[in-house]
């Protein structure tokens, strides 16, 4: 039996539509899309094709997306691209502490060199509090950047809210979507964001690509210096092929986005009810409401995570933790404690993402195995008060 | 285990992670170890009888991850009719070994097991007194 795949928000397979969009242009349409032959020309419009796809998404214009090579691409550039075409202006930086590392790492770096970061706090839902955006702009403020839905809880950030608030002190708004695009409807102008990252893989297509969202006059760097690609935002050959294949999930996740966010969030509140009702001592984490229709957290007192994966895996549930044992740091998914959740709780979380190919009966089957495995790491813990 | 699953551990961790020896509560425990700490996600509870300068039995409790339950698995059975002085000579390296092996990441769990044994022999010892 193939095992039960409880973890889309790490990645998800690439559709096998999307393939077949795809493997042409490995082969047949293998141009160059800067040529001006007839193979480079189709392999152009096959770009073009894509972007427009990328840009309904969003509801965004064509000529304001740029591919990169995935997610993290698209923060690291928004970040150091804002942030170096800005300094005259300022220096300051304000994001969120439950932000991925993709943004995280690159404001430490940010930090580094001269600028200054604000990291603003989170409610026990992983919440960011407008108000506290509002109040953390300064003069020198030069980009705010809060992500859209979180990876590990799952909490929706406001970001609408947000974005009125960076649109009235006139600072730019980033926020790294790759967890919502394809999930729920996004529209970048009601938004009211400059910049949003995306990732092919995390909607059914192809790893190694993605997208940055750049509205038109945002003043930033470009990504990568040398041809005129992406109106030289980005040079470097295009991926032709990653990009069709993005553009394809776009396609197919614009058409089934309304019905599958409601069979996820049918399945995922019922996978959270069943837990809460057969297993003592846990709590979910992230919002019970606002929250991505495919993202189940919780924590389990008195045992850690990777023992709990690890007994999942071998009764055939693939799914991921907080807790961060395999890190040099030892130290427990940072999302967590910045949710205020104590080390011992949040070393004894558990992710599971819901996706495409997720049914009611792995939903029972986890439902079934999910207590047996607790109540066996339970029994030799010496955290459970006898 | 089911064949053809790929794992982060040997084989030998798996089976002991799977069917830890020893586990739970020890009636009167002659020694007892308690090491480790929620920031990093291990504890440990170790408990010896003794006789005769032997220890005569071991069990554990551990809140942990594969490695630090099947390195406590191990290091029980590892000790069990060992002399005082054998057991402390037990390294962390000796019980890593044990288990073919642990993955580099994973060796502190190793240090863990062994540092639980030295805990609980201190505690014998101390109990003595």
């Amino acid at each position: 039996m193939k095992p039960i795949y409880l973890d889309y928000a790490a990645t998800t397979p690439t559709h096998p539509e999307v393939v077949k969009a795809m493997l042409p242009y490995f082969t047949e349409v293998f141009g160059n899309p800067s040529s001006i032959y007839s193979y480079g020309l189709e392999a152009k419009e096959a770009l073009e094709q894509a972007r427009a796809k990328v840009a309904n998404l969003i509801g965004a214009r064509d000529e304001e997306i740029v591919f990169t090579s995935g997610g993290t691409e698209a923060d690291n550039s928004a970040l150091k691209g804002v942030a170096l075409a800005n300094e005259s202006k300022g220096n300051h930086i304000i994001t969120s502490s439950i932000e991925h590392h993709a943004v995280s790492e690159t404001c430490k770096f940010l930090e580094k060199r001269g600028f200054q970061v604000t990291y603003l706090p989170v409610d026990e839902y992983g919440l960011v509090n407008p108000e506290d955006v509002k109040k953390a702009i300064t003069v020198k403020t030069i980009l705010i950047s809060i992500m859209y839905g979180n990876n590990e809880v799952g909490t929706i950030e406001p970001i609408a809210e947000i974005g009125q608030i960076a649109k009235e002190a006139k600072v730019y708004f980033h926020t790294d979507a790759v967890q919502t695009v394809g999930h729920i409807p996004i529209a970048v102008d009601e938004l009211g964001v400059n910049l949003l990252s995306m990732s092919a893989h995390k909607l059914y297509g192809p790893k190694g690509v993605g997208a940055l969202y750049v509205r038109k006059g945002t003043r930033l760097v470009p990504f990568l210096h040398g041809g005129d690609q992406e109106k030289k935002r980005r040079a470097t050959t295009e991926n032709v092929p990653g990009i069709v294949g993005f553009g394809a999930a776009a396609e197919m996740a614009q058409r089934e986005m309304g019905q599958e966010a409601q069979r996820l969030t049918h399945l995922r509140d019922r996978l959270i009810k069943g837990i809460l009702e057969r297993i003592e001592d846990v709590r979910l984490n992230g919002h019970p409401k606002r929250r991505l229709p495919n993202n189940v957290n919780i924590s389990f007192n008195f045992v850690e995570g990777e023992s709990i994966l690890l007994n999942l895996d071998l009764e055939g549930i693939c799914v991921s933790t907080g807790s961060a044992c395999t890190s040099a740091s030892l130290e427990p998914s940072a999302v967590l404690l910045a949710m205020g959740l104590s080390h011992e709780l949040a070393h004894g979380s558990l992710r599971m993402t819901l996706g495409k190919w997720t049914t009611e009966e792995e939903i029972n089957q986890v439902l079934e195995v999910l207590p047996r495995v607790i109540a066996k790491l339970r029994a030799m813990s010496p955290l459970m008060k006898k | 285990m089911p064949e053809n699953v790929r794992t982060l551990y040997s084989e030998k961790v798996m089976e002991h992670f799977r069917n830890p020896r020893n586990v739970g509560d020890m009636e009167k425990p002659d020694g007892i170890g308690h090491v480790g700490n929620p920031v990093c996600g291990d504890i440990m509870e170790l408990y010896i009888k003794v006789k005769d300068n032997t220890i005569v039995d071991a069990k554990f409790k551990t809140f942990g991850c594969g490695a630090a339950i099947a390195t406590s698995s191990m290091v029980t059975e590892m000790v069990k009719g060992k002399t005082i002085a054998e057991a402390l000579e037990i390294s962390n390296r000796a019980v890593a070994e044990a288990l073919g092996g642990l993955p580099p990441i994973k060796m502190h769990c190793s240090v863990l097991a062994e540092e639980a044994l030295k805990s609980a022999i201190d505690d014998y010892y101390a109990k003595r007194k």
